[in-house]
């Protein structure tokens, strides 16, 4: 490890009265164990860990990436509003020089959220992760971000929001779609016209243990991040690859993650997943911990840790050797790909089925970006839930240009509510929101 | 009659309380070389020709633990770790006697690993080959099943003269600060003893079977004998004595700030609604973090003889104190000349106190009052800023729930009590920038003794009940018996109760004075699968630091 003491914010909201219901994975209990281990290892009385109480997020902040139907305050509750508050203030404390970095541990999640909310999938009802970016790039100026998600399920809500932004890097690694919820995240998903490659997706195959990570974060992650040149590192901290995850099928570590953030130094991680509440979580958030404040680790394991029987096997190691040599070509080709990809069209649309599971919604949705060599592209979204609430959004990007915003305006001024239940226009640039 | 006593720094304050009015008053000088001696010559000068039949009690507020810890009169102690999983070895390891063993406990107070026969006797061996006779024995997570901490101890507890556990220390977790909470037990355990002998021997020499209490850290008392169990609660009563004293001067039920000034710092504690606020996790002594229950108070270098300078354009005040004020002899300006010179006392040498507050106005360029006005100032402002801090990070406490983000309760004082030296200069300048009314309660002087005289018993207990593994823990008692798959939190509640009280009337406590507070109760279905397998409740249940009953404000103190 490192060896180096850095200044880590700890926001820790483990929302002892709040579930989605009683048995629910994501209830009361869920932090409870973690609370306890890191109380009894006096991580809070060490001079380098800040202990803050999380702020609360405003409709304003949800506003300025979402689009949520009928609007913020009907899809969220007081605990999402203090989850993504609690990714917030430590952000804030990170970009005030307060501290180093910082861990937002706190609960609900947010990486199922897509840009438009109809309601709750996959246990989570707004997008943390994208709430705090959003307001770093409004608060502290424009920002290149990479989000590192670590979740074993696709982040498909963070790739959905970032699809079409080359300033936002989104890589997940997660357990293949093949064989999990939600079924999405394959290597050829790699971002839309105007930011091809700024979303790389990396699934493993079940039963991938501490060697497998750690050679994609030594020999695809890192590499990619030196490339890409981030001036602000977010790890979506899921924990749910561990051995005894009770939903899912991998065999990471607590040491192995603590390794991960050590090497990944991540400005700042926000909790995303991780069920095992018992026998994971109390360690792996531990090691997380310490590995951010720069404290030795390497005594951070599960007490029945043992990395002979959770080995992965040499097929599986070969498998993902190939892999990351797949996905580092498809990196390396991106610009040239891109091009073709955008050639002789100027608008590009792709059409969406997306199923709620935490709140049994369909939603169908057809999305139009313009193609743009000079922003991100302005974006449409006509989307429809169970066939009924029918929308339309328009979303002028940060940083647009002046054809972009000017095409932008005119589709909102010339759209008429009817047929729609509401016409939004979200223009990130200026920071405006209206609805109509 | 009470009689309350103080050891303090430099003087011993006694104080005898009749009926709750101070009857008489004694000071003589501390002898820290012998504090026995001391609380004689006290106790004598202050009895007199008193009455002895009418003592009811004697309430006794002493340094006696915090200097063995300070000057390092303590036993050569052996450690005997169980860490398991997590922080290294190397950062736990509190003196060369520190030794780890295996043996695990996880957070449940599920026994995952069992600690090994030959391990324990062979550290046995070399803690005795050193001549240690005085032994720790901690567990991680021992207060969630303490049998890991009491099997080691039923292996080797022939071979030593005393063993301190871990999980008797507080129901708290912490592992690193229960290891120093142990070891500082079983470090000053002869020389306290020793000391609650002494006190002993003596009282019989006045009166057979008089109660005798010791103040604790947590504002609380306790009988002596119970006392001598655990010497690390006696640890730090001193600022406990002062918050206790202003509390009883004042007698207030709203949220208030308590200032002691001293010469060197000045002492900071906050109340909420009348009642003083607690150290989240323990007090801190000889940077040593502890679980040891104490009075949240924050001291800062800040008094009546700081030494000020003037350093790089500014004023410089404190922290350190180089001598009394400059108007009584004293080497370098201070802000109790500043004070002299503004006419706010009527103390010392008032020209001693231009000639050295001179020193700062020349260089700064201003006249000897106005230097001294900037003096002033300033002090005030640096203590007004200390407490708006405080205040402020306490406000600012990380909570858990969502009702608490969303109501938690506020300080915001009302009133602000002042003791010490330089309060009646002070006080009211403080008051204004802290923007609430300033009091100077009567009696200040003596507000150490009398808070100790007056101070109810307190305690603690933490009952945790997991009935998927159908056990239940209060630990501080060390109790781990078997319960019912269907064990509620009411019963729960009960047993608290009724144990909180029984171990209340142990360490002598009285039955009207036995306020109950439930300062933990969560209650968390475990659910493993998609099944609830049992419930895990975790109580609390204090006997809240405050005055004994019978004492009003109408008692005019
Ligand atoms: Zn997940
Ligand atoms: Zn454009």
């Amino acid at each position: 490890m490192t060896n180096k003491l850095r200044k880590t914010g700890l926001i820790f909201f483990p929302a002892f009265d709040w579930a989605i219901s009683p048995t629910h994975p994501e209830r009361e209990e869920r932090l409870l164990y973690t609370q306890d281990q890191v109380f009894e290892e006096g991580l809070l009385d060490f001079d380098n860990i800040i202990e803050y109480k999380p702020g609360m997020a405003t409709v304003d902040d949800i506003n300025r990436i979402h689009i949520c139907v009928p609007d913020a305050s009907s899809v969220t509750t007081e605990s999402h509003l203090i989850s993504a508050g609690g990714a917030i203030t430590a952000a804030d404390k990170v970009l005030q020089g307060e501290v180093d970095n910082a861990f937002a541990l706190v609960r609900p999640p947010g990486h199922h959220s897509m840009m438009v909310v109809h309601g709750a999938r996959g246990f989570c009802n707004v997008n943390i992760e994208a709430i705090m970016v959003e307001y770093i790039r409004h608060t502290y100026g424009p920002k290149r971000v990479a989000i590192i998600d670590t979740d074993c399920h696709h982040g498909d809500g963070t790739q959905d929001i970032y699809w079409h932004d080359p300033d936002t890097l989104y890589i997940s690694i997660h357990q293949d779609g093949r064989t999990l919820y939600p079924g999405s995240g394959f290597p050829d998903e790699f971002g839309g016209p105007n930011a091809l490659g700024a979303t790389v997706n990396i699934p493993l195959p079940p039963k991938t243990s501490e060697e497998g990570f750690l050679y994609v974060l030594d020999n695809l992650i890192m590499p990619i991040l030196d490339d890409f040149k981030p001036d602000l590192i977010v790890n979506s901290a899921g924990q749910d690859n561990h051995y005894t995850d009770p939903i899912t099928d991998m065999r990471f570590t607590a040491q192995g993650y603590a390794i991960l953030n050590d090497r990944l130094s991540p400005d700042i991680a926000v909790l995303e997943g991780g069920y095992s509440v018992e026998t994971a979580l109390p360690y792996i958030n531990v090691g997380i911990i310490l590995a951010m404040a720069g404290i030795d680790y390497s005594y951070v394991t599960e007490p029945d840790y043992d990395p002979q029987a959770i080995r992965q096997s040499p097929e599986l190691t070969q498998y993902i050797e190939k892999e990351v040599e797949l996905i580092h070509d498809l990196w390396n080709n991106r610009e040239a790909q891109k091009a073709s990809m955008k050639k002789n069209s100027e608008f590009i649309s792709r059409t969406k089925n997306i199923y709620y599971d935490t709140d049994g919604i369909h939603e169908e949705q057809t999305e139009t970006i313009r193609v743009c060599d000079d922003c991100g592209g302005l974006l449409t979204i006509d989307s429809r839930a169970n066939f009924m609430d029918r929308i339309f959004a328009v979303i002028i990007p940060r940083g647009s240009c002046s054809m972009c915003r000017k095409k932008g305006e005119e589709i909102f001024n010339t759209t008429e509510q009817r047929p729609f239940k509401h016409v939004y226009f979200q223009d990130r640039e200026r920071d405006v929101f209206h609805v109509k | 009659m009470i009689l309350g006593i103080d050891v303090g720094g430099t003087h011993t304050d006694a104080v005898i309380i009749d009926d709750f009015e101070i009857k008489k008053t004694a000071k003589v000088l501390t002898n820290h070389e012998n504090l026995i001696e001391t609380f004689q010559e006290v106790t004598e000068t202050i009895l007199g020709d008193e009455n002895i039949d009418d003592l009811d009690r004697i309430v006794l507020s002493t340094t006696m633990s915090t200097n063995a810890i300070v000057q390092g009169k303590v036993n050569k102690v052996g450690m005997i770790l169980a860490s398991g999983p997590g922080l290294a070895p190397s950062m736990l390891k509190i003196n060369e006697h520190t030794h780890f063993l295996s043996g695990y406990v996880n957070h449940r107070g599920i026994k995952i690993a069992e600690t090994d026969y030959n391990e324990v006797s062979s550290i046995s061996q070399r803690l005795k080959d050193v001549g240690i006779r005085h032994v720790g024995i901690v567990g991680k997570f021992s207060t969630r099943n303490p049998e890991l901490e009491t099997h080691i101890a039923d292996m080797i507890n022939t071979d030593f003269e005393h063993l301190s556990f871990g999980h008797r220390m507080s129901g708290n977790l912490n592992f690193p600060r229960r290891v120093a909470t142990t070891y500082l037990n079983a470090a000053i355990w002869n020389t306290y003893r020793a000391f609650v002998e002494d006190v002993l021997k003596f009282v019989e020499t006045i009166k057979a079977s008089i109660p005798i209490y010791i103040l604790k850290a947590d504002g609380g008392t306790s009988d002596i004998n119970q006392s001598a169990k655990y010497p690390v609660g006696t640890i730090l009563s001193g600022p406990a004595a002062s918050i206790m004293g202003i509390l009883s001067l004042s007698n207030f039920t709203e949220d208030a700030i308590a200032l002691d000034i001293g010469g060197t710092t000045t002492d900071i504690a906050i109340f909420a609604e009348g009642v003083p606020l607690l150290e989240p996790f323990g007090v801190t002594i000889e940077g040593h973090k502890t679980l040891t229950r104490g009075l949240r108070s924050k001291s800062i270098g800040v008094g009546g003889d700081s030494k000020v300078s003037y350093d790089n354009g500014s004023i410089v005040i404190g922290p350190e104190r180089a001598g009394p004020a400059a108007a009584f002899g004293g080497p370098y300006p201070t802000p109790t000349d500043a004070m002299i010179i503004l006419g706010l006392t009527d103390i010392g040498d008032k020209q001693m106190a231009e000639i050295a507050v001179g020193t700062i106005a020349d260089k700064m360029g201003v006249s000897v009052p106005e230097a001294a006005q900037t003096i002033f100032d300033l002090s005030c402002r640096k203590i007004a800023d200390a407490v708006n801090e405080m205040i402020e990070e306490i406000n600012n406490k990380p909570v858990y729930t969502i009702h608490e983000i969303l109501e938690g309760k506020k300080i915001s004082p009302e009133a602000l009590f002042v003791v010490g030296g330089p309060a009646k200069p002070m006080a009211s300048r403080l008051g204004d920038l802290l923007g609430c009314p300033s009091h100077i309660p009567d009696h200040s002087e003596v507000a150490n003794a009398i808070g100790a005289a007056l101070a109810r018993t307190t305690t603690e207990i933490t009952l945790l009940a997991d009935t998927e593994k159908k056990t239940m823990t209060i630990v501080e008692e060390g109790i781990q018996q078997e319960i019912s798959p269907q064990f509620e939190r009411e019963e729960g509640l009960n047993i608290c109760r009724e144990r909180l009280r029984e171990r209340a009337l142990k360490m002598g406590a009285q039955e009207e004075d036995m306020e109950m507070e439930i300062i933990e109760d969560q209650t968390f279905n475990m659910v493993r699968g998609y099944y609830t397998t049992g419930k895990n409740i975790r109580l609390k249940a204090q006997i809240k630091p405050g005055l004994i009953a019978g004492y009003r404000k109408e008692a005019s103190i």
